[in-house]
């Protein structure tokens, strides 16, 4: 049986998305900017897409910039509001909840001389709005707070933060990316002046992102060039991705409400299951968390053996984000919510999406036990940990 | 290039910022504003492109429009247009 449980990396493309870009591949091959009809269809495309997904996060049409990814919406959102605003202050606020697009794009500020604070989650990945207020200073000009975490599910208090930055005249922006497509997201009711989003985390098709910027607010480009996303974007526009995101936009916005149960029910089935095992620790949020979301950190094995014995099963999971499962490393967002080292190591993510079904849950929870199991024979660490050295190395327990 | 003509204290009926916006969209947002404009109406145009010290002049000219005046501030412009044509 395959099990495709990492929906937090990247979900399935829908059928229907894939027919509604095919044509602007094929037959339809035009620029959006030139005049001629097969321009004229390319542009009448793009646009129609603008608005499908601006309807999935109630913004207007105009408020929406096509992207190439999500990251490159949190890069744009970061560096073009803070240059746009350096004459007014030189400060910002992130927190260490977010992604390494936001993460990185603070550090390269800081570079630039400007100064950032990271602001620390609790343990369950959740941050304090007081927090947030208790960092702003006279020279806070932006402030940075993920919507969903990928890692751990938790859903942050946005709506809260942003009514803090909007009292002090400070931009507000949120990477909305795993959460955009699988919970309800409206960004006049979460007061958000950005958000970026990403159409491949909704069934959409990759190479595609947006960001939405409120009416009114300023930006410097990230990329130079023409005129296309209104002079604020340069390069000519990724059509059929575009007209993919925007078609999974309005699938996404007619078909949550009546997704989401479904699958919380299958992650809290999931949930209870894996928590009968020992010394096995649920990470975020126990409520406000994404519908699809299940994390853990299962002690005295690491994270990556579980995934290629999970995978060699059909069941593919991660360990915190895509891109530290990749690098081997411990996740930022975790030892940020104070998990020892050692623990971190033993991260597994289970992010469930639409496709997924009952057998399958029954499946993973027959395998699962089996492989922690096996692993935990062959770990050095399988009679406890032992010491735990400076720097959070961990012996074994003889 | 023409001598720009520096203004202050216009009261524009519409305001339309295009501050940080790549070259052309003074131009075409500049047509796109005037098409909304009544005769008589004034635009006040923000931008911080300083070829648009040229174009906008030009291109009030080539219209039939006058153009007022520019205003500075430090970081943009400020483009006067009456709409004539």
């Amino acid at each position: 049986m395959q099990c495709y449980f990492d929906h937090v990396a990247t979900t399935p493309l829908r059928p229907e998305v894939l027919e509604a870009m095919m044509p602007y591949f094929k037959e339809e091959f035009g620029n959006p900017l030139s005049i001629y009809p097969l321009g004229t269809n390319a542009r009448e495309a793009v646009e129609r897409a603008r608005e499908q997904v601006a309807g999935l996060v109630n913004a207007k049409s105009t408020e929406i910039i096509f992207t190439s990814s999500g990251a490159e919406a949190n890069n744009f959102a970061l560096r073009g509001i803070a240059f746009a605003r350096q004459h007014e202050g030189r400060h910002i606020i992130v927190s260490r909840m977010e992604h390494h697009s936001i993460l990185n794009s603070a550090r390269f500020l800081e570079k630039m001389g400007f100064t950032a604070t990271y602001l620390p989650p609790d343990r369950h990945g959740l941050i304090d709005p007081e927090a947030v207020r208790k960092a702003i200073t006279d020279e806070t000009i932006l402030i940075s707070v993920i919507h969903a975490s990928p890692e751990v599910g938790t859903i942050e208090p946005v709506r809260e933060i942003a009514a803090i930055a909007r009292e002090r005249n400070i931009t507000f922006h949120t990477d909305a990316v795993a959460s955009v497509g699988n919970i309800p997201v409206d960004v006049k009711e979460l007061g958000a002046d950005l958000l970026s989003m990403s159409a491949h985390q909704f069934n959409g098709p990759k190479g595609a992102g947006a960001l939405y910027l409120r009416e009114g607010q300023r930006i410097i480009p990230l990329i130079f060039g023409g005129i296309q996303e209104g002079g604020r974007r340069a390069g000519t526009e990724n059509v059929p991705a575009i007209v993919g995101m925007g078609r999974a936009a309005e699938i996404a916005k007619a078909e949550l409400p009546h997704r989401v149960d479904g699958i919380r029910r299958l992650r809290d089935r999931l949930i209870e299951g894996i928590m009968k095992m020992e010394a096995v620790h649920f990470t975020g949020h126990p409520e406000q968390r994404l519908p699809g979301h299940a994390s853990f950190c299962v002690e005295y094995i690491e994270g990556e053996g579980m995934l290629l014995m999970l995978a060699a099963k059909g069941i593919y999971v991660a360990s915190g984000s895509a891109c530290t499962s990749k690098a081997l490393k411990s996740s930022p967002v975790l030892l940020s919510m104070g998990i020892p080292t050692h623990v971190a190591h033993g991260s597994v993510v289970f992010t469930l999406g639409a496709d997924n079904t009952e057998e399958q849950i029954d499946y993973a929870l027959e395998e699962f036990p089996q492989v922690i199991k096996r692993l935990r024979e062959l770990s050095p660490f399988s009679k406890g940990w032992g010491d735990i050295e400076e720097g959070g190395t961990c012996i074994p327990k003889k | 290039m023409k001598k720009v003509k520096f203004v202050e204290h216009i009261r524009p009926d519409v305001t339309t910022d295009i501050v940080y916006m790549m070259c052309p969209m003074h131009l075409l947002k500049l047509d796109e504003m005037m098409g909304k404009l009544q005769k008589g109406q004034i635009l006040e145009l923000l931008t911080d492109y300083d070829g648009a010290l040229e174009d906008i002049p030009e291109w009030c000219e080539k219209t039939g429009n006058e153009f007022i005046g520019v205003d500075e501030t430090d970081d943009y412009f400020k483009f006067y247009i009456r709409k004539t044509a």
